[in-house]
């Protein structure tokens, strides 16, 4: 019963992008690594990734980005979750130029895992983006 | 704030429609240890969700699909903050990492994202019994804020399917056609423990002949007693989930097993069995880890004896000091 319990994630992609192969080969690894993935799939909007993000009481969201839309729908995806009421922060992977990382930061991505991340720098980064998660009751 | 004082003022939120506390007290029920159990202790006075119904059957028949639509159906209707409808939907966690892949939720985009729905997965955990050991509590707290109607829809074969009658009102079971030896293969198990049968994707072939097999198999005395004569025949219904067909008789027989349960007073009795059997289970999971624990001690060395006779000197002696320490209440 002291077992810190799994940490949860959730894991979408938004929009009209259909490359899940990567968010897939994530999931599989985040689950070796101990997480429990809500994997929510395809064709998500930033509203139902708040919706479910809620009900699953996950502690970071996670969310795939291979359209380009990075810049528009990142920080859209942030204030989803901050006008919601709710302090998760919010991962992206996939596809994003290097240049667009730090406007991501300024808009409140917690981090940005491009092509070519380790599968251990994505386990770390989301343990430490757990980290900042607000803690359990009890 | 209190640890106390941040359960009330979740339920209290919970009660007003706040999907996140609502989200957060099953999180609570998940973890277990203390928080879990003052969780509890306030689910005493609380009512129960008016009906759960599980659904169960194997990986690839349609189950979430299936689920979807039920939600669909038990979603219509007068709704208030809270969600008239929830689901827990359960996946095995992974025996080496304790991690796990919880996809259920992509069935469910039609339903998911609506008012009057709450969805929430749940990795069994390495429970050994099959079903996420929270889901008891999880229902408690669903129905303590107002939720009428929980639907629990659980993977996989043998002990989980079994589990589900520990936790549901009315279990349906869902098959594809074709299954042919699977259907055989379940029928200690499955054909025993469901109320209803859904055969899906009947728009392939070998629907009639699985809806045959099936009612044979009930027809040969399958069909359980109520306690005052009125038996229940579990109905055999042909669905295709994914354009709906046949959902709607579904529900219906599913109320209608419902209707049934409450007018012979089995609704009561499911329940009263359903708390004995947590108890139990609860009772075996204080003692296990002292059976461990007495077990690791012994020295074989000292006695010829069977693995039996070991076994009952292990039980003898944690029978003996039932109230020793690491047994206070979970």
């Amino acid at each position: 019963m002291s077992d810190p319990p799994p940490i949860r994630i959730l894991l979408a992609k938004l929009g009209f992008d259909g490359h899940d192969r990567g968010l897939k080969v994530i999931a599989r690894t985040l689950r070796d690594a101990g997480f429990e993935v809500i994997y929510l799939g395809l064709r998500q909007t930033a509203g139902s990734v708040v919706i479910a993000a809620e009900q699953e009481d996950v502690a970071v969201i996670g969310i795939s980005m291979h359209n380009g839309g990075h810049l528009t729908l990142g920080p859209m995806m942030v204030r989803a979750v901050a006008d919601a009421g709710l302090e998760i922060p919010v991962v992206i992977g996939g596809i994003v130029p290097a240049e667009d990382v730090p406007t991501l930061r300024e808009h409140g991505i917690f981090a940005v895992l491009g092509p070519g991340t380790a599968l251990e720098t994505v386990v770390a980064t989301i343990h430490a983006a757990a980290a900042t998660h607000d803690g359990m009751v009890g | 704030m209190s640890r106390d004082d941040a359960l009330d003022a979740l339920l209290t939120d919970a009660r007003h429609g706040s999907r996140r506390a609502l989200g957060r007290l099953l999180s609570v029920a998940e973890r277990g240890g203390d928080a879990a159990s003052a969780l509890d202790r306030r689910m005493l006075d609380a009512p129960p969700p008016l009906w759960t119904v599980g659904i169960v059957g194997a990986p690839g028949v349609g189950k979430s699909t299936l689920t979807a639509r039920l939600v669909a159906a038990a979603a219509d209707g007068p709704t208030g903050p809270v969600p008239r409808v929830a689901v827990i939907a359960v996946d095995p966690s992974s025996p080496l990492t304790g991690g796990a892949i919880l996809g259920d939720r992509i069935r469910m985009q039609g339903v998911g994202s609506r008012p009057e729905v709450f969805v929430r997965s749940m990795a069994h955990r390495g429970d050994d019994g099959g079903l996420a050991r929270a889901v008891p509590i999880a229902i408690r707290v669903l129905g303590s804020v107002g939720v009428a109607t929980v639907i629990v829809e659980t993977v996989g074969v043998g002990q989980i399917e079994l589990e589900i009658i520990h936790v549901a009102d009315t279990v349906i079971a869902a098959m594809s056609p074709g299954w042919g030896d699977a259907i055989q293969a379940a029928k200690a198990g499955l054909l025993e423990v469901a109320d209803l049968f859904a055969v899906n994707k009947a728009d392939r072939p070998g629907v009639a002949d699985a809806v045959r097999d099936l009612e044979q198999m009930l027809d040969a005395g399958l069909a359980r007693g109520s306690g005052d004569g009125r038996a229940w025949r579990p109905p055999v219904l042909p669905t295709v989930a994914t354009d709906g067909t046949g959902i709607d008789g579904l529900w219906s027989a599913a109320e209608a097993h419902r209707e049934w349960l409450v007018a012979t007073g089995g609704l009561q009795r499911v329940r009263d069995e359903r708390i004995r059997h947590e108890i139990g289970r609860r009772a075996k999971d204080l003692l296990a880890g002292r059976i461990d624990a007495r077990t690791a001690e012994l020295d074989l060395a000292t006695a010829r004896q069977t693995p039996g006779q070991w076994a009952a000197l292990v039980a003898a002696d944690v029978c003996a000091h039932a109230d020793a320490p690491g047994t206070s209440a979970a």
